[in-house]
């Protein structure tokens, strides 16, 4: 039976329990909408390469995670849950990060029965040596597709260069070369290990029934090994300074895209790490965002423009502060952000602290207009032991002093690394 | 949903949608003024001029403040293509008044929309030269930045070459060089003769109260001057393709993945257009993932990751992109006018039609729980002279059949044919 849960100075239900089948459930209940989205997490992405599921230690190929994603759409009969809910009304999708495998779909009717299509399609393993190669070509024009994208080579060359061993460093899609290891006993036994209730969650939002939800989980899902949870390995625990300060790349753009990183030890799971995550985002979005000053001085002089944005990334036991965007100068913009993180560790101006505070909590209020956002937010609470809608209240306890000393502890610009791909890669590799 | 729409002004009109469901309100400010070669550059960039300052808060800093102070509120300047029509002006987005202590978010960001429309920062009755210069600079580096988005870049270029001597090759920013020939005094003249003539479209969505909404946006827009109102805004329609034959263009880059997009007249169907038909011709094509171009070019076929075609009613062009390997690129487009030719031929598997129409009426109906979306909607339909909802709409795709849908197909014509491919493949240039 799940609990309900009333968060009054949101404006939010939850009714949140674990079944008996050992997998936890959230159901975000909105009165008057039309849609409903539920999501089908996996504690599972690409980072996790090397994992013990009994005895021994594995090794997979880049890219598992990712294409199990793909493939787990096949379902024995000879049909695609995709199809099947998409006839059925839904629009059903999914994506796969270094850090968790997330199925999900939007619907205005047939919410059960796709819940139901759901959840059994994530449970249900088929592959076949012939599908696995089908797949192979089109995600191998999915990595094709991303070697093209700035953003994706950007991000991916700054985790290079922050991170001397972690996976988080690999592309979750793998390389063609990766992907061709791949066989369908590899799938079976990657799903055979994490797929299991008590490693995933599952999230819905809308005006649905959550006994209903609860029913179709439980009727579709069973405990495997009483919970059991396969070992991880992502190597020696990194230290927080860089593998190496620069990277640079060479690609078709117009002007030079960085991404500037710092990596930060991370909170223990449960409330730790939810404060952990509130501070730092607090004092990222209190320096950076696009209102704050240094935003507005950087625009104004031209070395930013509004593509300008900032992440705090917590992902498979890493955490990453960066600052990402497009400038014909990167390497001032990263002198301008090392300067404001020095003049904040000494201290934030009071006022510009409290209208960040205020903006940062109708930017929250927001958020929870978006089912798809709420979801992915929960899900990340349940993964790391701590309620979502509790980040709320804590972001009001949030002082300026805590902020300071977050920025003091972790965000030192001797850690910094930096990215930048360029159409003039040699003047970029230069400067 | 509650939806009403009623004339504030002379051509000022408000399309207002009660409903206290959502945590996010919004107000939206839309000029509409025929898109065009000469100006649509200045109509970019003059939205980004007046959100730079006024003569209350005369600075980005004294904007963010107000912003900040109306809990986060956000207002940013957005200029929107919908056919040939260009729609400009500002968007607004705060948190629903019960999370905000009392403060009145409706009247404070109303005003703040109004003030830029209005009372933009002048010296000597001119926009800042300062801030034209300067926003300038930020319209060429997003038209430059268009090349970073290969898919989009792609369909970019075929609308280019296909439609070379229609206003519709235009996208919502113009060209480089019609950016640098706008000056700070030119930009003045041209904001005078949209604020005049200009018709205006403003939407509400959120729980106030229709005389609370009116009175605050009266009050905003208090002072538009309003001269003759240029009525005669629309789209010309071109049925048939450019010559007898498709046309091809090439464009060689430092690509790993080429990019195939191809454009289609929709044809003689556009003499009295049936839309839901057209709607559900396209998704049943390659609107969505129970398409045909889905199922058998990508799933089938394995010839790419992505490939999905898009319409646009108001012009009368269909379009389909897809990533493919270069060397593809003949079966590729083999296997996509052979799914047309299945449509023509009214070849639909049992269930697949009733399986495409149950999603793009899901689609429809969940509109309804999406202010951005809604807003979108509502301004499209303002611009068509419409007040259909998109429930009738949905009733009305209900109604559309396969042979409905077949005839659609069976009108369009194959028009251009355009490939972003890797510079080792050599050609350098666009080629007819």
């Amino acid at each position: 039976m799940l609990e309900r849960i009333d968060y009054t100075n949101i404006g939010e239900t939850v009714y949140r329990g674990v079944l008996s089948n050992g997998l936890p459930v959230n159901v975000v209940k909105k009165a008057g909408y039309s849609h409903s989205f539920a999501m089908l997490a996996v504690n599972y992405g690409g980072a996790d390469r090397r994992f013990k599921p009994k005895d021994e230690w594995i090794d997979t190929p880049a890219g598992v995670a990712h294409f199990l994603e793909h493939k787990m759409f096949d379902m024995p009969q000879g049909g695609n849950a995709l199809f099947t809910m998409a006839a059925l009304g839904a629009q059903p999708n999914a994506y796969t990060s270094s850090g968790m495998t997330a199925y999900h779909f939007d619907c205005v009717d047939n919410f059960y029965e796709n819940l139901k299509q759901l959840v059994s399609f994530v449970t249900t393993p088929y592959f076949t040596a012939e599908s696995v190669a089908k797949e192979q070509g089109i995600i191998g024009q999915e990595i094709m597709m991303c070697e093209d994208m700035p953003e994706y080579v950007v991000y991916y060359s700054l985790m290079r260069g922050l991170y001397a061993h972690h996976p988080v460093r690999d592309n979750v899609a793998g390389s063609v070369e990766s992907i061709a290891e791949i066989t369908p006993e590899t799938l079976y036994l990657c799903h055979g290990s994490f797929y299991r209730p008590s490693n995933m969650c599952l999230c819905v939002a809308g005006d649905v029934d959550p006994q209903r939800v609860e029913d179709t989980a439980m009727y579709v899902l069973t405990d495997v090994d009483g919970g059991r949870q396969p070992e991880r390995d992502y190597g020696e625990p990194e230290t927080v300074c860089p593998a190496a300060v620069r990277q640079v790349r060479k690609m078709s753009v117009s002007a030079p895209q960085f991404a500037i990183g710092i990596k930060i030890k991370p909170a223990p799971r449960g409330e730790a790490y939810m404060r952990q995550n509130m501070v730092g985002s607090m004092a990222m979005y209190c320096l950076f965002n696009q209102s704050s000053p240094f935003f507005l001085r950087l625009y104004a002089n031209g070395l930013l423009n509004s593509e300008f944005t900032t992440d705090l990334d917590y992902c498979a036991g890493t955490l990453t502060a960066m600052w990402l965007g497009e400038s014909r100068d990167p390497e001032a913009v990263q002198a301008e952000i090392a300067a404001e993180l020095k003049k904040a560790a000494e201290g934030i101006d009071p006022a510009v602290w409290a209208r960040a505070k205020k903006s940062a909590y109708g930017a929250r209020i927001r958020s929870l207009s978006s089912f798809s956002g709420i979801c992915t937010a929960m899900v990340g609470g349940c993964f790391e032991d701590y309620d979502y809608m509790q980040s709320f209240e804590v972001l009001s306890s949030i002082t300026k002093e805590e902020a300071e000393r977050f920025i003091a502890e972790n965000l030192t610009p001797e850690r910094m690394a930096v990215s930048i791909v360029s159409e003039d890669a040699e003047a970029a590799e230069n400067a | 949903m509650n939806v009403t729409r009623r004339e504030l002004l002379p051509g000022v009109w408000l399309t207002s949608m009660k409903s206290d469901k959502f945590k996010t309100d919004c107000i939206s400010v839309s000029l509409l003024t025929q898109l065009s070669r000469e100006t649509v550059s200045a109509d970019a960039l003059l939205p980004r001029v007046l959100a730079r300052g006024t003569r209350s808060h005369p600075t980005m800093e004294s904007i963010a403040e107000v912003c900040d102070e109306l809990y986060g509120a956000r207002v940013f300047p957005v200029v929107r293509k919908k056919g040939e029509v260009l729609a400009l002006g500002f968007f607004g987005g705060f948190i629903s008044e019960q999370y905000a202590n009392g403060d009145k978010l409706l009247e404070s960001t109303a005003a703040l929309i109004g003030e830029m429309l209005l009372n933009p920062l002048t010296r000597g009755g001119m926009l800042c030269r300062d801030f034209v210069e300067s926003e300038k600079e930020k319209l060429l580096e997003d038209i430059a930045a268009r090349i970073n988005d290969k898919r989009s870049y792609a369909l970019y270029r075929l609308r280019q070459e296909m439609c070379s001597c229609e206003d519709y090759a235009c996208d919502d920013m113009g060209e480089a060089e019609w950016v640098r020939d706008v000056d700070y005094v030119s930009l003045t003249r041209r904001w005078h003769t949209l604020l005049q003539e200009s018709p205006v479209e403003v939407f509400y969505c959120g729980s106030a109260s229709d005389e609370r909404v009116e009175n605050a946006l009266r009050d905003a827009l208090d002072g538009l001057p309003r001269g003759e109102i240029n009525c005669d805004i629309g789209t010309d329609v071109r049925m048939n393709t450019v010559g007898p034959k498709p046309r091809y263009a090439i464009d060689s880059m430092e690509v790993a993945q080429s990019v195939v997009t191809m454009g289609w007249r929709l044809g003689e169907c556009m003499e009295e257009p049936n839309i839901p038909a057209i709607m559900l011709f396209n998704a049943a094509f390659g609107g969505g993932v129970n398409s045909k171009l889905f199922l058998h070019v990508r799933e089938e076929k394995s010839l790419c990751y992505y490939i999905s075609s898009g319409v646009d009613v108001r012009k009368g062009v269909m379009t389909v992109s897809a990533g493919i390997d270069v060397a593809a690129l003949e079966v590729v487009a083999n296997e996509i006018f052979s799914q047309l030719g299945a449509i023509q031929q009214c070849q639909f598997a049992p269930g697949e039609f009733e399986a495409v129409r149950k999603n793009f009426i899901g689609q429809l109906r969940s509109l309804s729980d999406s202010v951005g979306a809604e807003e979108d909607y509502w301004l499209e339909q303002a611009i068509d002279g419409s007040d259909r909802t998109p429930e009738e709409l949905a009733e009305l795709c209900a109604e559309v059949t396969e042979q409905d849908v077949a005839a659609i197909a069976r009108s369009v014509q194959m028009d251009m044919i355009y490939l972003l491919q890797p510079k080792e493949y050599g050609q350098e240039e666009s080629d007819a």
